[in-house]
């Protein structure tokens, strides 16, 4: 448990928060502070995050990294961190409610900090009975939080780290605040750290009609803390919690000179009702009225100043005084240990830079859009890109005409499938009878692409290409080949020869010569298929030989350079139609095994020749 | 975002719903149409037969009260005599109060010929809420107001505490006292149930367990929206009475809902000479102040914010749409017009992403903010807001626009002095 401390202290060095919700920015500036004040512990006790696993989130600690624990029910966190007594809810309005409400139910938590915008009143009212019951405290709904000086901060208050510095929150002066309004919260830490000795506390109770706690209970545990000297309220129109205040000063609660002002005086210059920033700010009456509370302040011998702008001069001329009577004490000016800026920061700011590690030149995700090579996917859907034209963008980087997208989405057709027999399907109807997953079945199959398997795009691309280059007559490629020893890739068929032509082949080969502005690889591989099948009937170029030739007279057609056809040849751009084509293929067989509740398929022993002779014997045996 | 006010129709439409659902023994037998210049009287009359057999009542139904004392009120009437007296009002500009604006809704329903009028009314407060019976009910209850009971249920108050308050305060006069009682807790947990912040039933009657409530106010609390939903249906909340959207308002209203930050604006004075951008909700009432408290507030143009770390796309719209305004037309005598960029010092709003937004929507606006011979000041804090300041100070040079730049060293209401005693 920790330490017992007055009630007045909410928040000191030792006090520790479950934050709820993954809010690792806050996270990292409480951190930051804890880190300039010189807290032992770090402010953050653990983190709760309903969405995700028990785990640890990385932060810095100065230059240092440390992990926080997350956890993904509260109640956890509670029972494994009593240390911590405070609560930041970041939850959304939709659930600030009952994760409030647990956290009152605790033992441990006292402190608990709303950070959510329109919570409903009758919710937020009810939270604040409770805690009143319990005696235990409630910052917000719609508050940015408070700052202890020095001590411990609520998640984004006080802003940057910069700010904080500039206005010396990391230790406490005498003077303490408490307003409605969070952006002023901040206003007002630069202002009490230029007029005075600087604050001590501050609160922001939040916009909304009905928050957990409200200027009375923060002035009445300023007044009883006595390191501080005078407190600073600004409230504004809407409501009537100020009157607390008065009634409390008039009943000789609060002795402590207390500037106040309350904003919204501008108000009565419009005629029908303006519902201002916060919830709170619309006056329903005279009483809620900016100008009848500041004059209700003045009544009560508070110092009110005539208008904002005077606020810094009063705030000053009130501490002024209290110095003169001998009623402030001197601080001693901590050294401040230097945080390294967070490289984001620097970067924005221009000061650091750091080569990158990876480069990408197809697609940009930072932007409101994602975009393919400048493309929007909005474009992309609205100006009826084919999926043709997105290969052309993602792939090759340009814009394809219409007929060499149309040919891609061709090829993609005619290999999408080729029976279950082939290896690819064949593996992959295997490992999903094995009762493995989508992606695992699909990849089993893809893997057996390759030389021997769907290969023959690539090979035919670079064979008849190299040898059509080279000058070479379609007579010399053959032989050329032959006394290699290499199979011609993309030539010769099972069963198709040139008396049964593939139909697909003759498909292609008339889209092309319909459509391409030119077939010079095609025509080349023509010329080869006459000489093979003399020899053979069947040695036909095929549907890959074709594919291939074909691709390469589109990329011609197109104006790539020769060596921008061997780089995309040579990445195996070709192969890519391929894999992805027949993809859709093996996808379809996966799914029709899935559908089909197929089991686990066992290969028969009479389909396999065993044929195991005794192992060798190799080297000296038995040493 | 706050309580607002709902309709008369809604508020007994609410009603009707919740005693079908909930209620033995007592019931409403809910019979009310809204007539619009839009409405079609033939498809009104085929989905509503009872207009042609009963005698019928007709008012405005636009969020303003004393409608009798304002002779609004067109009671025990045929459907021939509502249809021309709606007619004659229909389109009307009338002044309740302090403020006018035409009448466009309406509200018929039957006549219902009673003796009792009661007064039922429920408030909220901070620890509880408190409810208001009479006996007395009618136009002239604050007249009446010492006979009027009073019922404070604690937030926290259980189901049989409830009961027992509200019989105990049930006044004396009351015939119908079980009846009342009975009501008035089926009320209250109706107010409860749906997030109501202010109901009143003024007057209403009772006849053999049918509750007649002759007039209703009420307010929700729009926050309550996610879990009400389905029992609030297809709620309107009207602008209240006198509150007519200028076309750029209505705009920043539709941006301000679909968006997770705050943007807000109200048009004061569309040929103002002073107009703000302020950042935060408590900022911008401040500077607000300050105009009015140097005397300026006859030239302001407009009140407004934007907060919650917007979008740099958001801050373009909204910096667009002030930008249009104060640039239509010259200052009469010749001054220069003046656009105030402000803010605190944030907590988490980036500054510079939001300043992107406001510098492109100057970029767009150069060539009109020069016609009108526009002077600019600007101040503002919070994360990356030098960035913020040196980029808005570039696009000024860049674009030849006086802009004056100024951060969290300078007081947050200062530059309102400096751009007023520019001459």
């Amino acid at each position: 448990m920790a330490k017992p401390k007055p009630d007045y202290i909410l928040f000191d060095k030792n006090t520790q928060a479950i934050v709820y919700g993954y809010q690792t920015r806050a996270v990292q500036r409480m951190l930051d502070f804890d880190y300039i004040c010189r807290r032992e512990t770090p402010s953050v006790a653990a983190i709760v995050a309903p969405t995700r696993s028990n785990g640890y989130h990385k932060c810095f600690w100065g230059n240092k990294e440390i992990l926080i624990p997350v956890y993904r029910h509260f109640e956890e966190a509670v029972a494994k961190h009593p240390n911590a007594d405070v609560m930041i809810n970041f939850s959304s309005h939709r659930s600030a409610y009952p994760t409030t409400l647990d956290a009152l139910e605790t033992d441990t938590i006292r402190t608990i900090a709303i950070i959510a915008e329109g919570v409903p009143e009758r919710y937020a009212r009810k939270l604040a009975a409770i805690a009143k019951q319990k005696k235990k405290w409630i910052i917000g709904p719609a508050t940015v939080g408070a700052i202890a000086a020095g001590a411990f901060k609520i998640g984004n208050a006080a802003g940057t780290l910069e700010n904080i510095i500039r206005c010396k929150l990391y230790r406490p002066g005498s003077v303490a605040f408490v307003s409605t309004s969070g952006g002023l919260f901040n206003e007002l830490n630069n202002i009490i750290s230029q007029a005075t000795n600087g604050v001590y506390e501050g609160v922001a109770v939040g916009g909304d009609l009905y928050p957990g706690s409200t200027f009375i209970d923060h002035c009445l545990r300023y007044e009883a803390n006595p390191n501080i000297k005078m407190i600073v309220l600004l409230g504004e129109l809407g409501g009537t919690d100020e009157y607390a205040v008065i009634e409390a000063i008039k009943a000789g609660k609060i002795t402590k000179p207390i500037v106040a002002w309350c904003i919204g005086t501008c108000a009565k210059l419009f005629a029908s009702e303006v519902q201002f920033g916060h919830a709170k700010a619309r006056a329903r009456g005279d009483l809620e009225t900016a100008d009848a509370k500041n004059n209700a302040f003045r009544e009560a011998g508070v110092i009110v100043p005539n208008s904002f702008d005077e606020l810094r001069r009063v705030i000053r001329e009130t501490f002024e005084d209290l110095k003169a009577k001998g009623q402030i004490p001197e601080i001693v000016e901590p050294e401040v240990p230097p945080v390294p800026e967070d490289f984001a920061v620097a970067q924005a700011k221009g000061k650091v830079r750091r080569p990158t590690n990876f480069i990408c030149t197809i697609s940009d995700d930072r932007g409101e859009e994602a975009t393919y090579v400048n493309v929007p996917i909005s474009e992309v859907v609205e100006k009826g890109y084919s999926l043709g034209d997105v290969i052309g963008l993602l792939w090759l980087k340009c814009r394809l005409p219409k007929w060499a997208s149309e040919f891609i989405e061709m090829c993609l057709k005619i290999v999408a499938d080729h029976g279950p027999c082939v290896s690819g399907a064949h593996n992959a109807i295997v490992t999903a009878r094995a009762g493995k997953d989508l992606v695992s079945s699909l990849v089993s199959g893809l893997l057996t692409i390759g030389p021997r398997f769907g290969g023959a795009i690539d090979g035919a691309a670079y064979y008849f290409r190299k040898f059509c280059n080279e000058g070479k007559t379609p007579r010399q490629m053959v032989d050329e080949m032959k006394a290699a020893g290499i199979l011609i890739p993309g030539i010769g068929h099972r069963i198709k020869s040139v008396t049964n032509p593939d139909k697909r082949v003759e498909l292609l080969k008339n889209y092309a010569k319909n459509n391409f502005p030119q077939t010079k690889y095609l025509d080349y591989a023509l010329k080869v298929e006459k000489i093979t099948t003399t020899k053979r009937g069947n040695l036909i170029l095929n549907v890959d030989g074709c594919i291939g030739v074909l691709f390469v007279d589109m990329l011609n057609s197109c104006g790539f350079k020769a060596e921008e056809i061997d780089e995309i040849i040579e990445a195996g751009t070709l192969n890519a139609i391929f894999v992805l084509g027949r993809s859709i293929g093996i996808i379809g067989h996966i799914l029709d095994q899935k559908r089909l509740k197929t089991p686990l398929y066992r290969h028969p022993w009479d389909d396999i020749l065993y044929a195991i002779e005794p192992a060798r014997n190799i080297g000296e045996q038995g040493k | 975002m706050a309580q607002r006010g709902i309709r008369e129709y809604d508020a007994k439409r609410l009603l009707a719903k919740y005693l079908k659902d909930y209620m033995q023994g007592l019931s409403y037998d809910f019979k009310a149409v809204l007539v619009t210049p839009e409405t079609d009287w033939a498809i009104l009359e085929k989905e509503n037969p009872w207009l042609k057999d009963t005698k019928l009542v007709a008012k405005p139904d636009q969020l303003f009260g004393k409608r009798g004392k304002h002779g609004l009120v067109l009671v025990n009437a045929t459907l021939d005599e509502v249809k021309s007296w709606i007619g004659e009002h229909m389109g009307k500009e009338v002044t309740i109060g302090r403020v006018s604006d035409a009448l466009t809704c309406f509200l018929v329903e039957p006549f219902i010929p009673h003796e009792k009028e009661y007064y039922l009314a429920i408030t909220t407060e901070r620890e509880g809420d408190r409810i208001y019976m009479s006996a007395e009910g009618g136009i002239e209850i604050e007249e009446m107001w010492d006979k009027v009971n009073e019922a404070f249920i604690p937030i926290l108050a259980k189901k049989e505490e409830i009961s027992k308050i509200i019989k105990n305060a049930v006044p004396k006069e009351i015939e119908e006292k079980e009846t009342f009682a009975q009501f008035a807790e089926v009320i209250y947990n109706f107010f409860v149930d749906y997030h109501f912040t202010y109901l009143e039933f003024n007057p209403f009657t009772i006849k053999q367990n049918l509750i007649y409530p002759l007039d209703a106010v009420a307010r929700l609390d729009d926050t309550a929206q996610f879990e009400c939903a389905e029992k609030w249906g297809e709620i309107e909340f009207p602008t209240p009475f006198g509150r007519k959207y200028t076309k750029e308002e209505a705009y920043i209203k539709q941006l301000d809902a679909k968006s997770g930050s705050s943007l807000k604006l109200t048009v004061l004075n569309p040929k103002g000479r002073i107009w703000t951008m302020v950042a935060g909700g408590g900022a911008s009432v401040v500077y607000t102040d300050t105009i009015s408290d140097l005397g300026a507030a006859q030239e302001l143009g407009n009140y407004g914010e934007y907060s919650g770390n917007p979008t740099t796309d958001e801050t373009y719209e909204y910096a667009k749409t002030i930008l249009d305004l104060m640039t239509r037309e010259k200052d009469p005598q010749g001054r220069p017009k003046i656009l105030i960029i402000g803010g605190g010092i944030a907590n988490f709003t980036d500054v510079a992403k939001t300043f992107d937004g406001i510098i492109k929507a100057l970029e767009d606006y150069k060539d009109k903010l020069k016609n009108v011979n526009a002077k600019i000041y600007v101040r503002r804090g919070g994360p990356n807001y030098e960035k913020g300041l040196a980029k808005i100070k570039e696009a000024g040079r860049k674009l030849d626009l006086p802009i004056e730049v100024y951060g969290p060293e300078t007081h947050m209401t200062r530059i309102v002095k400096l751009a007023l005693e520019e001459k």
